[in-house]
């Protein structure tokens, strides 16, 4: 419960964090809320020989109207995400998945950029992104690169990231007047989920993101496409977990995360042809 | 100044808690723990194996190591037991030295010059063990097949009750019988075990701990180590917690005080929350066997509850439990023949101890199961069936089969308040309309009465002495333990009314062993009726002294003396106001004068334990799609006597009723095959918050009991008592559609959703 030790780094600057992740490379890790860094060192899962705190980089923290979509640096809180107006108008699915993260404390601490660069498969925020056709931003010692979301996610707490790079900007397409759904299964209000979905669908626009079946965040292509040929929310929710690899743990086995994932996906699914929201 | 007694005081401790914070043994500043080192268990990773090596080379040259013990180096043999009547072949050791039986059994004791570098040092210890069979789950210790205990010949710890007759079931036109589950829990208590230590200047040894129990805990340290008592000075500051748990001293937490005295440095322990999961007691922890019978007109003829305890590696106050559930088999009902027996057996997992409740919820959660699963069978509606077998309330004090005297009780009117306020008609009636339009939401309603003891067979007596400073202001001690329970106001308040001194003026000491040398503490719901008791009678005899003096002063005799409780002074009878008058200042002073002192002690022992009850409904509704159980509406009847002060005791009934309802929906200490623990962190654990609880409608309820003073009973632990039964019957009875008669706890979504779903496959079988 207490950390092994580590040197400590608070860069002033975005070019002072990354000459500092490129002397350091995977010795060091980047520490922006630490909600999900912090606890993995205490159990000693992670130990890291420097943390880069990028806490104080202001500059990295911003909601921004950019015409089709909405840039939302990386170090933005769940928090200011939940309240952003710019989201909550263009972008409300984002805004509202945010205001389901933990609980106030860790929306306080948490951020938009280390919830993504963590990939994991059972944090909201990934699945969110997923779905609305996010992009992101890496900065790092090629510069700056722009990578699709569903390249991302490489595997178990594994990003397309390389340890020199750090992810700066999250690029969300405004989806105003698209139906959506936020559905998350939790036991207890400040818990992961043991299932999730994120369902954007109508206007032309699908999009179906899932917490917690698999590896890392996933979208659900196959429901997509039945979505875009006419299913119903049954028949497309039906194919809710096609190319899922579940894993079993004390809340879910594999078959209790299938079945959730059907029943979400087409709660979702009703819920954004409704055209309500939460 | 009217009687506080009843009114809603509002917590004198809670504005120093709530703003300063409090004073915990990891705050403890005293000038006696200057450069004290820290102690850092390493523990043990294994549930059962031979110990074939400790290497602690590396422990000793990492940073900061000033010390490092193994059990070779203690030479200290074994702890005591903590119930003298376990079997000896089964204690403790201090530390592992051969053999580990549980995940988190200490091993080494390192000390460093920071709390950190303990950690990094446990790092370095190499532990060799040859694994041996492990014996995870209680129904596999009572073959004996692997034994914890060799030397002991079984893995049986304890053994209470009778086997029962077999043909108590002869005359009963129906019998139901049900294998129930009592999961293990974590206790959970927000402050984790913490002790402290330091030689004083007069070479006596100050040991701060966490404890609901500080004079028991001084007793123990003293015993296990040949000490005198007086060498000893045990202080428990603020508490945050401890359900039980707390009661006894652990072995770490004496070892703490002994390294003390054998290094002569003080000493700071502070567990971690990780340690404290897997190391501190846990709670509950039974399998039951239940078997009931009756008649279809819904008279219960015979019960039977076979228990098998889970006692842990360490049988302690864990085995001991049983003999509480069968004190309290019968529940609130007049059965003729019950019967129940129990064995405590050992398995490789951490020793069980009381946990809010002790006993008691496994005896309510079985008895009030086995109603529920009757009135199914005879298709009677639970309320019905309970109102049928109810003790009848001219029949009191009753006198159960299994030896209970209940003292007084209105069991028909506690159900029939419930009932009422929880409208039940209009919920059967929502319920029924779901059902028939196949609502993928459901609606189910939990019933449960119970009857507790508290203040039970071991509650000894308490004591307290009140003293009147010479400012006026009055001193109570108490040998209880607050550690969240209020006493320092509802003491303040007993003392006030009957000395006629205000709240401010009276401060309340407890937990110092300097202080107040005789206590029993504070576990069993015995505080008030115990301690509070103790403290009417010291004051009433300080009152008697005080008037006394007073005569003298005023220059009457002693029976026309009086004491005018709105002023706070005393007067002749009959006098009128702003006549002569003395103040307790002055009659303080004039005491002391004369060489004497304003003080009275008083220890009060009842002459028996008392028995609230009550009657709970629970109302959920079930996501039969997701499996996911939601408390809607908790509505709860409380009756513990007189009521003191209102605002304390529903605070008592809010935190009992949210830990009930955890452990029916959310709570369990999960072991896995190999008795690894795999709750472990609070993110696995998952204990309830108030976002998944409903505001809880309190019905108030009062029988006085006549076996003490202020007519008290405990309230602590009722709440759960009755909760944990009536949200698991409300799970129940919203899966009865489903063909489903019995759902162990916790009611996940899984365990519900897979409940659901064997209920589908037989109607669809049965549809074939
Ligand atoms: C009690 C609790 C409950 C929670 N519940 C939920 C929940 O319900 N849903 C949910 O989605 N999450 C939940 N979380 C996780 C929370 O949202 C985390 O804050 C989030 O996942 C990580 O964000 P962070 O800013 O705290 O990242 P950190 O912990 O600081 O970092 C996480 C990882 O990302 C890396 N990283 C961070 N920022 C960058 C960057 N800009 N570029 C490159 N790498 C970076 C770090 O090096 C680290 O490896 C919970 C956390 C806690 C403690």
């Amino acid at each position: 419960m207490i950390p092994a030790s580590f040197e400590y780094e608070r860069p002033g600057s975005l070019d002072e964090a990354l000459g500092l992740l490129a002397e350091h490379g995977d010795e060091a890790k980047v520490l922006a809320g630490g909600h999900s860094l912090l606890p993995l060192m205490k159990l000693r899962f992670a130990t890291p020989a420097v943390v880069i705190d990028i806490g104080r980089l202001d500059s990295l923290s911003y909601v921004r109207d950019e015409g089709d979509h909405v840039a939302v640096g990386a170090l933005t809180s769940h928090r200011d995400v939940a309240r952003a107006e710019l989201l909550r108008r263009h972008v409300p699915l984002l805004a509202h998945a945010a205001g389901q993260v933990g609980d106030p404390q860790v929306r306080q601490r948490g951020t938009l950029g280390g919830s993504l660069a963590h990939g994991d498969p059972a944090s909201d925020l990934p699945a969110v992104a997923l779905a609305l056709g996010a992009t992101f931003v890496a900065d790092g010692p090629q510069g700056r690169r722009e990578l699709a979301g569903d390249t991302f996610f490489e595997g178990f707490l594994e990003t397309a990231l390389t340890p020199e790079e750090l992810l700066v900007e999250v690029r969300v397409p405004k989806v105003d007047g698209v139906g959506w759904s936020f559905q998350k299964l939790t036991k207890r209000a400040q818990d992961w989920a043991i299932v999730g979905a994120a369902v954007l669908h109508g206007n032309g626009r699908t999009g179906v993101g899932l917490i917690n079946m698999g590896p890392t965040p996933l979208r659900a292509l196959d429901v997509e496409s039945a979505l875009r040929a006419g299913a119903s929310a049954s028949d497309a929710a039906a194919l809710a977990d096609v190319g899922t690899e579940p894993t079993a743990d004390l809340n879910a086995d594999e078959a209790f995360r299938r079945h959730l994932v059907r029943v979400l996906v087409r709660r979702g699914i009703e819920e954004a042809a409704a055209g309500t929201s939460g | 100044m009217a009687s506080l007694h009843g009114q809603r005081v509002v917590r004198q401790e809670d504005r120093a808690l709530l703003t300063r914070g409090g004073t915990y043994v990891a705050d403890v500043a005293d000038p006696l723990l200057d450069g004290a080192a820290h102690v850092t268990f390493v523990r043990s990773t294994m549930a059962h194996a031979r110990i074939t090596g400790i290497d602690v080379e590396g422990v000793r040259t990492a940073p900061g190591v000033v010390g490092v013990f193994t059990a070779a180096d203690l030479g200290l043999g074994f702890a005591p037991m903590a119930v003298p009547v376990l079997p000896p072949a089964m204690a403790r050791p201090w530390l592992a030295g051969e053999v580990v039986r549980f995940v988190g059994e200490p091993i080494v004791v390192i000390l460093t010059e920071r709390r950190d570098q303990g950690e990094d040092a446990a790092e370095q210890a190499i532990i060799d063990y040859e694994p041996l069979p492990v014996v995870a789950h209680p129904e596999d210790a009572r073959n004996d097949e692997v034994l914890l205990f060799p030397d002991h010949g079984s893995n049986t710890a304890a053994v209470f009750g009778d086997e029962g007759d077999a043909s108590e079931f002869a005359d009963c036109e129906v019998v139901v019988r049900e294998r129930l589950v009592n999961q293990r829990v974590a206790v959970a208590p927000l402050e984790v075990r913490s002790t402290a230590a330091a030689v004083g200047a007069d070479g006596r040894l100050n040991v701060w701990m966490s404890t609901q129990a500080p004079q028991s805990a001084r007793h123990a340290i003293t015993r296990a180590f040949g000490w005198e008592l007086d060498s000893v000075r045990l202080i428990a500051p603020d508490v945050g917690g401890g359900f039980g748990a707390k009661i006894g001293p652990y072995p770490e937490e004496m070892l703490v005080a002994w390294l003390v005295r054998h290094l002569g440095r003080p000493l700071r322990w502070l567990e971690t929350r990780s340690e404290n999961m897997v190391a501190m007691g846990h709670g509950r922890g039974q399998i039951q066997h239940i078997t009931i019978g009756g008649g279809r007109d819904g008279v219960v003829l015979a019960y039977r509850l076979d228990i098998l305890q889970d006692s842990g590696a360490y049988p302690s106050m864990g085995a001991f439990l049983p003999y509480m559930t069968r004190v309290m088999a019968a529940g609130v009902y007049a059965i003729p023949n019950v019967a129940c027996h129990a064995t405590s057996v050992v398995t490789n997992t951490m020793t069980t101890v009381a946990y809010r409740g002790a006993g008691r919820p496994e005896a309510t959660a079985a008895i009030e199961r086995a109603m529920d699963l009757f009135a199914a069978e005879i298709g009677m509606s639970p309320a019905e069936v309970r109102r049928r077998n109810l003790i009848d309330v001219a029949s009191f004090p009753h006198t159960t089969p299994t030896g209970a005297v209940y003292d007084i009780g209105d069991y028909r009117r506690a159900l029939d308040l419930v009932l009422d306020a929880a409208g039940y008609d209009e919920l059967l009636a929502e319920q029924a309309s779901r059902r028939a339009s196949g609502a993928v939401r459901q609606i189910g309603i939990g019933l449960a009465l119970y009857v507790e003891i508290t203040a039970g067979p071991t509650a000894g007596k308490e004591s307290a002495r009140v003293e009147i400073r010479p400012d006026g202001r009055a001193m109570v001690f108490t040998g209880t333990s607050p550690h969240g329970q209020g006493h320092e106001t509802s003491w303040a308040m007993i003392a006030s009314d009957v000395l006629g001194i205000g709240l401010d003026d009276i401060e309340v000491i407890h937990g110092d062993t300097d202080l107040v040398p005789r206590g029993m503490g504070t576990m069993g719901s015995r505080s008030l009726q115990l301690g509070g008791s103790a403290v009417l009678e010291a004051s009433e005899q300080v009152l008697d002294l005080a008037r006394r003096v007073a005569a003298e002063l005023l220059g009457v005799g002693v029976d026309d003396v009086v004491l005018d409780h709105d002023a706070g002074v005393f007067r002749q009878a009959h006098d009128a106001v702003g006549g002569a008058s003395v103040s307790w200042q002055q009659v303080a002073v004039a005491a002391a004068g004369e060489g004497g002192s304003l003080a009275a002690g008083a220890d009060f022992q009842a002459s028996t334990p008392t028995y609230p009850f009550g009657a709970h409904v629970a109302v959920v509704e079930l996501d039969s799609e997701t499996g996911l159980v939601t408390l809607d509406r908790f509505i709860a009847v409380d009756d513990a006597g007189r009521v003191l002060n209102p605002l304390i005791a529903e605070g008592q009934r809010h935190g009992g009723i949210a830990q009930g309802a955890a452990q029916a929906l959310c709570e369990e200490m999960v072991y896995d095959d190999d008795a690894n623990p795999l709750t472990t962190t609070f993110a696995d654990y998952t204990f309830i918050s108030a976002c998944e609880l409903p505001s809880f409608e309190l019905v108030a309820m009062e029988t006085p009991t006549p076996v003490n003073p202020l007519g008290a009973k405990g309230v602590g632990e009722s709440g759960t008592i009755g909760s944990t039964p009536a949200v698991q019957n409300a799970v129940v009875d919203a899966l009865s559609p489903w063909g489903v008669r019995h759902l162990d706890m916790p009611a996940t979504p899984q365990r519900v959703w897979r409940a659901i779903a064997a209920g589908h496959d037989l109607s669809s079988r049965q549809g074939t």
